[in-house]
């Protein structure tokens, strides 16, 4: 390796780490793509061949011709994937990434193992051409075996999980389309599927030590056959909702396969990248299965519970679980929204917040944020409680709506932040003809696209019934006393 | 495979953890595809494997590797580009 390559590794690892650690911050999240970008051209533009000659020096041949054209294909078709899709179809989009990007870590990791193997001479067949005799028969084993068990390791790794993560990928790619809407189970398919995985360790853990001639490179396809089979069993079953989640560790896995084809080919280059991904891509998988508040076995092994028996759920909140949410990403989801509404109630007042909540909407309001407050009528503790409350405040009165003039528009409100208000935005009263509040006009605060519940703790309200607000998909909870949060937002908010 | 290899492996996993420890999660899917198109770097390897291959199958084969590689790491920059679009800042 030149030493010209060595300086150009260590720039384009520098790039890639901001790139990913840029990328984690939504102000610097743009220049981090184009960091790993550029990092990721320099090391194509410098890239050494197996002599440690740059790659585009060599002579114009048929390999040449065949590396640019093929460059040339995937650019046009990675970029009429990536401009022409809706921004609601993104998901998929990446995930037809992935399973490309795994495919091809399938072929390298494939194409090196079958040439070591071709360059192995078959167990009997003798390498000089003399008639065999009993004695030739007994070969010294290191002398068969010269392609390392570790880097043949390395090589059928890359191959199994590239495999996988492509079909894999195919698969998430339909589902998120609609294509395979509903989990699809069939009776004992999780044993299905462990023999699937276990028979393609156990084929692939033999190949390392006998990675020779011929029969190794059939036996190479059959592995690939399986781990192809095994992608498309472990994301079958898994409902499309969970199709990020799925994605998020497939990624991580073609990472884990590029960095063995990095160390099969001895480019540091790829071992760093995609080890990199590796790494941040599985923990990212966990803070999105936290987002979700599931534990990620449940995630990927979920459908296989809920297979065989029916409904458990009796109460329509049984088995349904809030979610929660830290101050700094809530700050993040209010300073990047075009509208938002506060909802405050009796909460506010306890805390006595309400200089607090001020200070927030002045913050949002200088971020170009349209914020307002819906107050409902009987808010707080008697009628009006929460314009005296926040008048003291000095909120400027154009800002405070009434729940008539707010509900109409809820629709397109991008965040209703809820203090310490409970019944007065719990939806049974408009849905659950049994609720004790049934009837009673609320503000609609479930219609808005996100909503944040600043609270205490999951105590029932005044009325004593639970709130199914708390329980939607699009609600978060940011527990705590509301003038504590409303601080803590306050300052996220400035730093963001 | 030496223990350079090895200590590079470990050093980046840890990177790898420690530089999106906190990530809000409205980046959550930006990010997952901004690494995405890091792992585009396959492309190196197709095209090191193709530069070498010698039987049509071989070629043919790594042809597609570098189509796929290729579709990875560029593909994957410009649709995170675009997705990033979103969090321009107002005013």
């Amino acid at each position: 390796m030149g030493a010209v390559w060595s300086l150009v590794i260590i720039g384009v690892a520098v790039l890639l780490i901001l790139g990913i650690k840029l990328l984690g911050s939504p102000k610097t999240a743009r220049w981090g793509n184009r960091l790993a970008a550029i990092g990721m051209l320099v090391g194509l533009l410098a890239l050494p061949d197996a002599g440690g000659e740059p790659v585009w020096q060599r002579d114009w041949d048929l390999n040449y011709l065949l590396i640019v054209s093929g460059i040339v294909v995937g650019l046009a078709l990675g970029a009429l994937g990536a401009y022409s899709v809706k921004m609601t179809a993104m998901p998929q989009m990446v995930a037809l990434f992935n399973g490309l990007g795994g495919g091809a870590a399938a072929l390298v990791g494939g194409l090196e193992f079958a040439r070591a193997a071709a360059t192995q001479p078959e167990p009997l067949i003798l390498p000089f051409g003399d008639p065999i005799t009993g004695a030739d028969l007994v070969i010294a084993p290191e002398f068969l075996r010269s392609v390392m068990p570790s880097s043949a390791a390395a090589m059928l790794f890359a191959t199994l999980i590239g495999a996988l993560a492509f079909t894999g990928s195919v698969v998430a790619y339909l589902k998120l389309n609609g294509k395979l809407e509903r989990p699809r189970l069939f009776r004992g398919q999780h044993i299905v599927n462990a023999l699937l995985f276990i028979a393609a360790l156990a084929l692939g853990g033999w190949l390392a030590f006998n990675a020779t001639g011929s029969g190794a490179t059939a036996l190479l396809l059959l592995l690939a056959v399986l781990a192809l089979l095994f992608g498309v069993a472990l994301v079958l079953p898994i409902g499309g909702a969970d199709m990020p989640v799925v994605i998020s560790l497939l990624n991580s896995f073609t990472g884990l396969a590029v960095a063995a084809d990095g160390l099969v080919i001895g480019n540091l280059a790829m071992l760093v990248a995609g080890t990199l991904v590796g790494s941040s891509g599985t923990l990212l998988t966990l803070l999105m299965c936290r987002a979700m508040n599931r534990p990620v076995g449940n995630v990927l092994f979920g459908a296989f519970g809920s297979g065989g028996g029916g409904p458990a759920a009796a109460g329509a909140l049984a088995g349904k679980s809030v979610k929660s949410i830290q101050a700094d990403e809530a700050a993040l989801l209010l300073s990047y929204a075009r509208q938002v509404v506060i909802v405050p109630g009796y909460g506010l007042a306890v805390a006595q917040a309400q200089h607090q909540v001020c200070e927030l909407a002045e913050e949002l309001g200088q971020r170009g944020v349209e914020v307002c407050f819906a107050i409902h009528p009987v808010a707080g503790r008697m009628p009006g409680h929460m314009n005296v409350l926040l008048a003291e405040a000095n909120i400027p009165y154009d800002q405070l709506h009434e729940m008539e003039a707010v509900n109409p528009v809820m629709e397109r409100v991008d965040v209703c932040l809820v203090i310490g208000a409970n019944d007065v935005v719990n939806p049974a009263a408009r849905e659950e003809p049994a609720s004790p509040i049934y009837g009673m006009p609320i503000i609609e605060a479930d219609r808005a696209k996100a909503v944040i519940v600043l609270k205490r703790s999951m105590a029932a309200g005044f009325a004593g019934i639970d709130n199914h607000l708390f329980y939607k998909d699009n609600t978060r909870m940011l527990f705590g006393d509301a003038k504590a949060s409303l601080t803590a937002l306050v300052s996220q908010v400035k730093a963001s | 495979m030496d223990t350079n290899l090895l200590f590079i492996f470990i050093l980046a996993v840890i990177v790898g953890f420690e530089i999106i420890s906190k990530v809000p999660s409205m980046l959550h899917t930006p990010l997952m595809s901004g690494t995405n198109a890091i792992h585009g770097i396959i492309l190196f390897g197709g095209i090191l494997t193709l530069a070498d291959a010698a039987s049509p199958v071989a070629l043919t084969l790594g042809f597609v590797a570098v189509v796929f590689g290729a579709a990875n790491v560029f593909g994957g920059f410009m649709v995170t580009d675009r997705m990033l679009q979103m969090f321009k800042k107002r005013k």
